[in-house]
């Protein structure tokens, strides 16, 4: 591999750790399987690259498509919450919308960033690690992000959030609202995901409709790779296993694509996403280390029926 | 003190499962009662404590804490004057958290939960250590354990340490010694018993045994149906033993108790 792809590969990894420690917010620690993603992440894409190509600051452009993306989460979690759609459910239904939405933020299906201001050359020009520039502006947002999430989750807001996720009826008997959590758990992982999605489009130069397609599983590929390689014993070894794992994933997928001797294409990405997620998770229900979290015992409230 | 009036709450109404759990409840408990409650399954015992907690809602009826109604409250706001302690060990207590983590979760019960961490200082792992050494389960030298770690018994002896950490009204305990050994359970008892004493608490506690129903407390609802059947407290129940109980409960209801649960010993 050339130092080239190298390069790419670890500033790919760096750039989904992202999105895996949104998922982990979401899946594991609220126990919300979060379909949202799917959307945000190119929503993040299309409100940084509208809000470049409009002129505004690209740090800025950033803050406002991570705030686009807890707005969606928001939404999620209100359909979920207010409206008692399952959360599986609730997930798909924002993802589709913001197809839409994306498509309505861009005015076109993709939408080019070239010629304009962006976070990686605003970077450059402050400092010149030459073709380590990117790499270590997306490593501060990684670690930031892992190191911000470790603090929020030993806060009294974050245990609430951990006690809720795990144990329902426990929290709300300790005057917790369930419904509460749900909103901020949401709104959080979103926003890292949309954050995610601006890096992603100011890395690339384009914005794309598209380019959220498997999100969810690229970013649940690192997190279950991350448990595998360090547990989930704390939430420290489990954020930083969001980052160990998205690198190692890329770092994977680029060996795999520039082995060619198994025929792998780009193109073929998905699949072999798809297959390492499913691999991943069969392998650990035989040792019964990394299974999805059981459901919780019972119910947290006993809606009134009729 | 607390205040039930005519609470009715029926399940799945107007389906072939239609559960009639309560058919017109109403109690006045005073401060400082300890009621044990006591009765068959499905005699709406259970369905009695979820009402005062607050995850079922009644159909019918109001509740009252003081002059305060709070029918419509939810469970996490009646969680600052309403503490429970659960059946199962795994429900009252949050497993992947350590004991110090729950501790610090019950310290913030009904109150504004910030961005302060949530285990800070000396003082405040002080306070847990002499709460936990009161238990008397070595358990001040693990707070950094997991409590998922931790057996049945000295799960629930923390859960009741949480529900009682911060000054509240109510304490619910529902059926909390039944999935422990026997005697885990009897030390829980205890400790349930000299907590609420001391504490002057005012506490309802179902059970399946009617000698500890007898035993602990200052007044005895026996629920049947849906309705309390009985209701004993003061000098008539001083003198009551587990037969008298049971004659007590045939006149009232016109049949004998039907439970092979229920221990009649």
């Amino acid at each position: 591999m050339s130092l080239f792809a190298l390069a790419g590969a670890i500033e790919t990894g760096l750039l989904f750790s992202l999105v895996a420690l949104g998922v982990f917010l979401s899946f594991r620690v609220l126990d919300f399987p979060d379909l949202t993603v799917d959307g945000s992440f190119p929503l993040g894409a299309a409100t940084a690259a509208a809000a470049i190509t409009a002129g505004a600051d690209p740090f800025l452009a950033t803050a406002a498509a991570a705030l686009s993306g807890a707005a969606a989460g928001l939404v999620t979690a209100m359909l979920n919450v207010r409206f008692k759609i399952m959360n599986l459910l609730a997930g798909i239904l924002s993802m589709v919308a913001l197809f839409s939405i994306n498509l309505r933020i861009m005015g076109r299906p993709n939408l080019p960033v070239y010629g304009y201001d962006t976070v990686f050359n605003r970077f450059g020009s402050l400092f010149d690690f030459g073709l380590w520039n990117d790499t270590i502006l997306l490593a501060i947002f990684a670690i930031g992000a892992k190191l911000a999430i470790d603090w929020f989750l030993r806060t009294e807001i974050g245990l609430a959030l951990r006690a809720s996720g795990e144990n329902p009826s426990m929290s709300e008997a300790q005057g917790i609202s369930n419904g509460g959590m749900r909103y901020l758990g949401m709104g959080l992982s979103n926003a890292l995901v949309a954050l995610a999605g601006a890096l992603f489009a100011q890395m690339q130069g384009v914005a794309d409709v598209s380019m959220g397609i498997g999100t969810i599983v690229t970013g649940l590929a690192a997190l279950i790779i991350g448990e595998a390689v360090l547990g989930r014993r704390s939430v420290f070894l489990a954020t930083l296993g969001c980052l160990v794992g998205a690198l190692i994933y890329r770092l994977f997928i680029a060996l795999a694509l520039n082995a060619g001797f198994i025929g792998i294409k780009a193109q073929d990405l998905n699949l072999v996403t798809a297959v390492i997620v499913a691999g991943a998770v069969i392998l650990s229900q035989s040792r019964g280390r990394l299974q999805m979290p059981p459901p919780p015992l019972i119910p947290a409230t006993t809606k009134r029926e009729g | 003190m607390l205040r039930l009036t005519d609470i009715r709450v029926t399940f799945n109404a107007n389906t072939a499962s239609e559960v009639r759990a309560l058919q017109g409840v109403t109690l006045d408990i005073n401060t400082g009662e300890f009621v044990t409650v006591i009765g068959s399954n499905g005699a709406g015992k259970s369905t009695l404590l979820s009402v005062i907690v607050g995850t079922v809602r009644p159909d019918y009826g109001t509740i009252w804490l003081g002059t305060n109604e709070m029918t419509d409250w939810s469970a996490a706001r009646r969680a600052q004057h309403v503490a429970r302690v659960f059946q199962e060990p795994r429900l009252g207590t949050c497993g992947s958290l350590s004991i110090a983590e729950n501790l610090a979760l019950a310290a913030k019960r009904g109150q504004q939960r910030g961005l302060r961490l949530a285990l800070s200082g000396s003082r405040q792992q002080r306070q847990f250590a002499d709460l936990l050494a009161r238990l008397e389960l070595g358990l001040e030298d693990r707070m950094t354990t997991p409590i998922g770690s931790l057996s049945g018994g000295q799960r629930q002896a923390v859960s009741l340490l949480m529900a009682t950490l911060l000054p509240m009204r109510i304490l619910v305990l529902d059926e909390h010694t039944a999935a422990l050994d026997p005697a885990a359970a009897a030390r829980v008892l205890a400790l349930s018993a000299e907590i609420a004493g001391s504490q002057k608490l005012t506490t309802l506690m179902v059970t399946h045994s009617m000698r500890d129903a007898l035993a602990l407390g200052t007044r005895t609802i026996m629920m049947d149906r849906g309705r309390v059947a009985l209701d004993i407290k003061g000098e008539e129940r001083e003198k009551l033993d587990i037969p008298d109980l049971l004659d007590l409960f045939g006149q009232a209801t016109g049949h004998a108790v039907d439970d092979d649960q229920l221990m009649l010993s």
